[in-house]
């Protein structure tokens, strides 16, 4: 483990953001600390920056314990969530300030700052101010300053919440490029699951101070292991009666967690179904929403009320009209675990001899219509 | 045709809500300009014209004799000293309210404006109840000379006058250092620390250039209320050609009440008028740059 945060806690008067945090980061390794506002991932940012001492606990950097080692002499590179960047100086002034307190010579700086703004493609740029920049370029300036002394660990504090949406989706893949061309450990602070998702190799999900659980984005979306995550990752839903569903059964369990894409509906005449005619059941359309590149529809299921997203390729279904139903899975959760439930009568029939973990995770759609 | 009619008269209606927008916007400006005009300008110019009444060789002659300039000198010395010392207190007192959250911050930052609110003749009279011959810091100053060997005196001597200044001008920069601060956030300075850089490179580096107009702002508007200083320092000056200042030498010409004297005391105060033309004509020019640079 190259980063190692041992029974960390900290708190600011009565409120504790950090409780009994324990986690590891793989050298090489992009990791995303996701969490609701709130939910201390980026007080462990700060903590392992330096910005912010533990009140417990141990950080450990590269097999060294770091919590009496002043920040800049951590190894870091930390890019800010509005960059702070210095704004009485030019692009090339914020690059080479860290390497001007680190009293390299000066041809070397300029060999350094010159390497930089080729990298992040900021040639043109060297003598603009940052109130002169676009909001990725920016970043980019943040990126490379944050880069100039050559840390081993670079930390981002919600490095895309200050960009507008269209150009933020851009900016991920540039960053990810961008770190693994570096070959640097980072860890990023967000709130944003799909931005986690798409940047991230592995998440760390945080709630109320503590860590709920970490793994790759795959294994965060497909087997949540508490009730929080299986509820924040995706759009989600909690029932508590869920056994009025067909092919769940009643257990143990506080309730379950229904995502959009757990729900088929279809019209009853539709072939492709015929084989699980018998497991569906019936629902009306309550409400259809228009999401751009689907229709979200909103079916009332035995007195329960389900989401799920349809093709626009699809036929089209009317507000009131009466659909068949099925559940694939649900969540079940009770107060600190998360189960993965199937729906029993498709899991009897197996249908058309597919591997069921084919069936039932096929990304390549299953019921094609 | 009813359609057109309906037409005109929406068109009418927008034209008579502009009209009387113009009109309010026409009268509050006449308002305006009349009264700068006769509060401000009128009496002001006429100090000019008044101070050139008896002619060129007069007017040179009694900006020149001994009181006059001995009261110069006094008056840019005291502006000298407050500036330099209100300047440093404004850096630091802005500094520690907008980086620093600490007890009682609010209770400081109240206490800063006291100059504000507080009739100057009080501050004289503080100054002479602190320093005078009652005064509980007295013994503090006798003490100091016995143990130095020297003589320095506090009331009714340049250290008072000097003092005085001082108390009345001293929220003038901190006043407006501490919404450049506030603004400026402190962001930068952690980035800036956390690459390493120490307290004096990061003040120099990263909070001076942008308190750098606003400052040279607030000196300006210090330098201006200290040279016009009148209340507080007559409490605490009482030798004219030793310890008068310009704004106490005019009152003292003005009131020995002969003709020649009255001229002279328009011609002194000319100076104190070109001096504030001039510090407006700067002030202008800095708070535009200071405000241009808070947009950044």
């Amino acid at each position: 483990m190259y980063v190692e945060l041992k029974d960390i806690n900290k708190s600011y008067g009565d409120f504790q953001a950090s409780k009994d945090v324990n986690m590891g980061i793989e050298k090489g390794s992009l990791v995303a600390l996701l969490g609701p506002s709130g939910s201390g991932k980026t007080t462990i940012l700060r903590m392992i920056a330096g910005l912010e001492t533990p009140d417990s606990g141990d950080i450990i950097i590269d097999g060294v314990r770091v919590n009496d080692v002043a920040p800049s002499e951590r190894g870091i590179g930390f890019v800010f969530q509005n960059y702070a960047l210095f704004r009485y100086m030019t692009v090339e002034e914020n690059i080479a300030f860290g390497l001007e307190l680190k009293k390299m010579p000066k041809a070397k700086i300029k060999e350094r700052v010159a390497e930089l703004i080729e990298l992040t493609s900021l040639k043109g740029f060297e003598k603009r101010y940052p109130n002169q920049l676009s909001g990725g370029q920016r970043q980019r300036v943040a990126f490379a300053r944050a880069l100039a002394p050559n840390p081993s660990l670079l930390l981002l504090d919600e490095p895309f919440a200050a960009i507008d949406a269209k150009v933020r989706q851009e900016l991920r893949s540039w960053l990810r490029e961008m770190i693994y061309k570096v070959g640097i450990t980072s860890i990023f602070v967000t709130h944003d699951q799909d931005e986690a998702v798409e940047v991230a190799d592995q998440i760390i999900v945080t709630n109320k101070g503590g860590i709920e659980q970490i793994g790759t984005p795959k294994e965060i979306y497909k087997t949540p292991e508490t009730p929080f995550v299986s509820e924040f990752i995706g759009r989600s839903l909690l029932i508590e009666d869920y056994h009025k569903l067909k092919g769940f059964e009643k257990g143990e369990y506080k309730g379950a967690i229904i995502r959009p894409e757990f729900v088929e509906a279809f019209k009853s005449d539709n072939q492709v179904f015929s084989d699980v005619m018998d497991c569906s059941e019936e629902g009306v359309v309550t409400d259809i929403l228009f999401r751009g590149n689907s229709l979200e529809l909103k079916l009332e299921v035995n007195g329960i009320e389900l989401t799920t997203f349809r093709s626009l390729e699809r036929r089209s279904v009317k507000k009131g009209e009466k659909m068949r139903v099925i559940i694939y899975r649900l969540f079940a959760v009770d107060d600190d675990k998360a189960y993965l439930l199937e729906n029993q009568e498709l899991k009897a029939k197996d249908v058309k001899n597919r591997r069921l973990e084919a069936y039932l995770y096929s990304s390549d759609g299953y019921f094609v219509v | 045709m009813a359609y057109m009619k309906d037409d005109q008269r929406k068109k009418l209606a927008v034209d008579v809500t502009r009209n009387s927008k113009g009109a309010t916007k026409y009268i509050l400006i006449t308002i305006s300009v009349l009264f700068v005009f006769f509060m401000l300008i009128l009496p002001l110019f006429s100090v000019i014209v008044n101070s050139l009444k008896e002619g060129l060789g007069f007017y040179l002659e009694a900006i020149s004799t001994e009181y006059v300039l001995a009261a110069l000198g006094v008056t840019i010395l005291a502006t000298v000293i407050t500036v330099i010392v209100n300047t440093f207190f404004g850096i630091v007192a802005s500094w520690a309210l907008t980086k620093f959250t600490f007890k009682g911050k609010q209770f400081i930052a109240t206490l800063i404006d006291i100059p504000f609110s507080i009739s100057p003749v009080i501050a004289g009279l503080a100054y002479i109840m602190t320093f005078g011959r009652s005064g509980w810091a007295k013994p503090v100053v006798d003490w100091i000379n016995d143990m130095l060997g020297t003589d320095i005196k506090i009331v009714f001597a340049i250290p008072g006058v000097v003092l005085a200044t001082i108390f009345v001008t001293f929220p003038f920069i901190s006043r407006e250092l501490i919404p450049v601060l506030n603004a400026q956030g402190t962001d930068e300075e952690e980035a800036a620390a956390l690459m390493g850089a120490k307290g004096w490179t990061i003040f120099k580096r990263i909070t001076f250039p942008h308190i750098k107009w606003a400052l040279v702002y607030g000196v300006i508007l210090c330098t201006a209320r200290a040279l016009g200083e009148f209340g507080a320092v007559n409490a605490l000056s009482k030798t004219r050609g030793e310890t008068f200042t310009l704004p106490l030498e005019i009152d003292a010409l003005y009131l020995a009440g002969s003709a020649d004297s009255i001229t002279a005391s328009f011609a002194v105060s000319s100076i104190l008028v070109i001096i504030a033309v001039i510090v407006l004509i700067l002030r202008n020019i800095f708070e535009h740059k200071s405000k241009a640079n808070r947009e950044v």
